[in-house]
């Protein structure tokens, strides 16, 4: 152990790193010092660089400029590989484990002992993984398949493969988002293990309750730089909050106050089912948002709101019921073509997987779902697509070379911003938004609140689902908590507080009462 | 709204300075290489230029593009049809068949006659038919496209088999093979040009256009560059997947019964591996067989170099063996080049 008052030297020291992407500058002069036998909490908004800063430290990235240092030498990594060499080893947020293969065979992966026939020694491999999760305190069977481990578990197992490579720093990527209470305290108590052997961690999280059970120092990015860093205090909480965003928060959200018209979108006993177990995802839910209303629907992982939206939309024709009105008539909605008809258009969560073709143009991205609007004598115009594109380039303000550059390139944040413009380049009555500012820069997400607002002015019914409590409170008129698919609680804008909508969306404990 | 932001043009610029001749280079790289083949076969060889030798070349190109111009279809959308030689052979032999002897129907005892153009339309039907199986095998089944036309490649041919009892049809009329054999004789100085290249260059136009100027065009792009997201656009994947087999196999059905006409017969083993020359033409011509990307003027190109370099072997008097050694490797630099240029992850990687 440290004694308390004495500062060890540096074990890792990363100062004035840049990194740019094309059309972003995701480092800009960032930097951090780890010590050994500390945790170093790494806190900053969704595109501050924190990621990109841990790719660099882990050998999958090379920065642009810059300097690492391990043990005062400076170090050059380019690859994982060489990273591991020296002693760093990270955690991602996807877990990286071979999941038809045996807990023990994956933290041996590609180095399992082998007999003197030059076949793998399956008895010793699950000894000294038997002897590596114990040194940990965890009872986990070595040959267990790691596809049957609840996530949590598997987090174990990715820390025991790290620690076996004689890691002395490991880099946390927000390792307790997807865990539950109890396996949150048995990542802490392997934590507190860590540090008594002297290895220094760098943990990224954007849970600030859970630091003063296990910070000792805390650094801060902001838009890709180093903006503070210092011995962790509980107490400055807020000015750590301060300094993470950099800007009073009133001003993040410009929402004008709205005069709700008519009704727009009506949800009547709304369920959705997952396709083949049957098993309820959405039960019953009931709700109206009227022309000019924001709705934000608000949950925790696993609520339902991303099933709820998709099913609005018409992805789950089969696993859903319930009546759905639109304006004045009800409306079968049995495919996004369908919802399109109706007036709907769904902005979905993940832009890269659902939202985008990432290989085609900024003008092909937009126009690909009203390429009718823009077809004459059966032929696609050109022109015409160009200069809507350029129309919504300017509205949205996307920031990109060309309406030909092809999407990709684009950062999060404009990527988001075609998104939109695909939707609203179909003229819709409703929009849906699921997640609309994941991952993208504080700049970008204040752009997209303006953009919702003059929407809602304009008239538009808009139902965001968002699993970020201070988006959600500034910008809807009105709240709808979700928990395990059912509404449990409807706030109008005065009376929501982050209290009232967290108590709201966690579900009541099965069992507790019998 | 904040104003227009400062646009583009400035750094559009500034970009085409920086580019430089490299790029250019990588650009174009099928057409200077389809140029230094020609240059070379011009001064190495008395014969390229002359009359015949360029019929050939053109006549040869022109069964190989309409199988290539399906197959970009195919492989845009992510998918690759492996059938499109045993469905030539299928329509060529059908349309022979038809042709020479009719459709005899035992239960009533009647002969169907056909014209030689009805003939040749009921082989490019027969194609177009065994499209209609493959996209409904890869869209209402969910078979992987390899897999689907894996089988009806044995399919096609054994059906072709059947049809024609393992011999060849032969002497199917000058009418049957005009469309083969002729040339545009009544028009002045290009009455050289074979009908062959003009029918197949024809449909390659068509083709052109759909792919670039339509609805069905932009969402063959759309379906292979990201299928889930070209779902949620509203996009019909299902038929716009459909269509592009139904190309597919209505071109390779042509292909049939323009061989069959230039042969002025049909063999039951024709078109054995033209399935690989039609991908190495597509494959050449910039497309990526992970689908949502390529061209049909790519493809046209890398049908003029594999053409190109199929003649030019032999005029150079390469020994058979070395020809398909020579093939495979420009196969492997085509797509060695493309993946080293262009091939480089366009998204910044994982936002922070």
């Amino acid at each position: 152990m440290i004694p308390a008052g004495r500062i060890p030297p540096p074990l890792l020291e990363a100062r004035g790193i840049r990194k740019a992407f094309p059309g972003v500058q995701a480092l800009a002069g960032a930097g951090i010092t780890v010590r050994p036998g500390r945790l170093n909490a790494l806190l900053g908004e969704n595109g501050a660089g924190k990621s990109t800063l841990m790719n660099i430290l882990a050998g999958v990235l090379s920065p642009d400029a810059g300097t690492i240092a391990i043990d005062g030498r400076p170090v050059a990594f380019r690859s994982p590989r060489e990273a591991q060499a020296a002693g760093v080893s990270i955690i991602f947020q996807e877990l990286n484990l071979v999941d038809g293969l045996s807990v023990a065979e994956n933290i041996f992966l590609g180095r399992q002992p082998q007999t003197a026939w030059g076949l793998v020694d399956r008895r010793r491999m699950l000894h000294d993984a038997r002897e590596l999760l114990a040194t940990l305190d965890l009872d986990i069977d070595p040959a267990t398949p790691v596809e049957r481990l609840k996530v949590g578990t598997r987090q174990m197992v990715e820390i025991a493969k790290a620690l076996s490579f004689n890691s002395r720093l490991l880099i946390l990527d927000e390792p307790t988002s997807a865990l539950t209470e109890h396996e949150v305290e048995t990542l802490f108590a392997v934590i507190r293990r860590l540090k008594s052997r002297g290895v220094g961690m760098i943990y990224i999280t954007h849970r600030l309750d859970e630091l003063p059970a296990i910070a000792d120092d805390v650094t801060i990015f902001r838009d890709g730089s180093l903006v503070h860093e210092a011995v962790f205090a509980a107490e400055n909480r807020t000015e750590y909050v301060r300094r993470m965003v950099g800007r009073d928060l009133a001003d993040l959200y410009p929402r004008s106050p709205s005069s709700p018209g008519r009704p727009l979108l009506e949800l009547d006993g709304l369920s959705v089912t997952r396709p083949g177990s049957g098993q309820p995802l959405v039960t019953d839910v009931s709700l109206t948002v009227h022309a000019g209303e924001v709705v934000g629907l608000f949950g925790l992982m696993g609520a339902g709101r991303t099933e709820l939206l998709e099913a609005v939309y018409g992805l789950h024709p089969q696993a859903t019921t319930g009546r759905i009105r639109v304006g004045e008539a009800a409306a079968a909605i049995r495919s996004p073509h369908d919802a399109l008809a109706a007036g709907i258009v769904l902005a979905p969560e993940d832009r890269k997987a659902e939202g985008l073709v990432l290989g085609m143009s900024v003008a092909e991205n937009i126009s690909m779902a009203s390429l009718e609007r823009i077809t004459r004598h059966g032929l696609v115009s050109r022109r015409l697509e160009k200069a809507k594109a350029a129309e919504a380039v300017s509205r949205l303000t996307i920031k990109t070379p060309s309406t030909s550059q092809a999407v990709g390139t684009l950062s999060g944040g404009n990527q988001q911003k075609v998104v939109l413009a695909k939707g609203l380049a179909c003229h819709p009555r409703v929009l849906l938004l699921d997640e609309p500012t994941r991952g993208i820069d504080i700049g970008a997400k204040r752009e997209i609140y303006a953009v919702i607002d003059e929407l809602a002015r304009g008239g538009m019914a808009i139902l965001v689902a968002s699993s970020e409590l201070p988006e959600i409170i500034g910008i809807s008129d009105r709240i709808v908590v979700l928990a395990e698919g059912r509404v449990t609680a409807v706030f109008s804008r005065g009376e929501a507080t982050e209290q009232a909508i967290l108590h709201a969306a966690i579900p009541p404990q099965r069992g507790a009462v019998a | 709204m904040p104003p227009t932001p400062p646009t583009s043009e400035a750094s559009q610029t500034a970009t085409s300075v920086r580019a430089g001749l490299l790029p250019l280079v990588v650009q174009f790289r099928s057409v200077l290489a389809l140029a230094v083949l020609v240059l070379l076969l011009s001064l190495t060889t008395d014969s390229f230029w002359s009359e015949k030798n360029l019929q050939n070349v053109l006549r040869q190109i022109s069964v190989n593009l309409c199988l290539s111009v399906g197959m970009t279809l195919v492989v845009l959308t992510g998918g690759i049809d492996l059938s499109v030689g045993s469905t030539l052979a299928l329509a060529g032999a059908v349309a022979a068949g038809l042709a020479k002897s009719g459709l005899r129907i035992e239960p009533w005892n009647t002969l169907v006659e056909f014209t030689p153009a009805g003939a040749m339309l009921a082989g490019m039907a027969t194609g177009l038919l065994v499209g209609l199986v493959n996209g409904t095998a890869v869209t209402v089944f969910r078979l992987p496209p390899f897999v689907a036309t894996l089988g009806m490649l044995s399919i096609a041919r054994g059906l072709t088999m059947l049809w024609t009892g393992g011999n060849p049809i032969h002497d199917l009329g000058p009418a049957f093979s005009f469309l083969g054999n002729g040339r545009l004789d009544a028009v002045p100085f290009l009455g050289w040009v074979p009908m062959l290249i003009v029918v197949a260059g024809a449909l390659a136009a068509v083709v052109a256009v759909v792919t670039g100027h339509t609805r069905f065009g932009r969402g063959l792009y759309a379906v292979g560059g990201n299928e889930r997201a070209a779902a949620v656009s509203g996009l019909p994947v299902a038929a716009i997947k459909r269509g592009a087999y139904l190309w597919c196999g209505a071109l390779a059905g042509l292909a049939g019964v323009l061989l069959a006409s230039r042969l002025n017969a049909a063999t039951p083993d024709a078109g054995v591996g033209y399935e690989l020359d039609a991908i190495a033409a597509v494959v050449i011509g910039g497309a990526s067989l992970g689908g949502g990307r390529g061209t049909i003027g790519g493809t046209v190109l890398g049908c003029l170099l594999i053409g190109v370099l199929n003649i030019g072997l032999v005029l150079l008097d390469v020994s058979p063996y070395w020809q398909q050694v020579i093939k495979g490797l420009v196969i492997l630099a085509a797509v060695a080049i493309d993946r080293a240029t262009a091939g480089r992850p366009t998204s910044p990687g994982s936002s922070s």
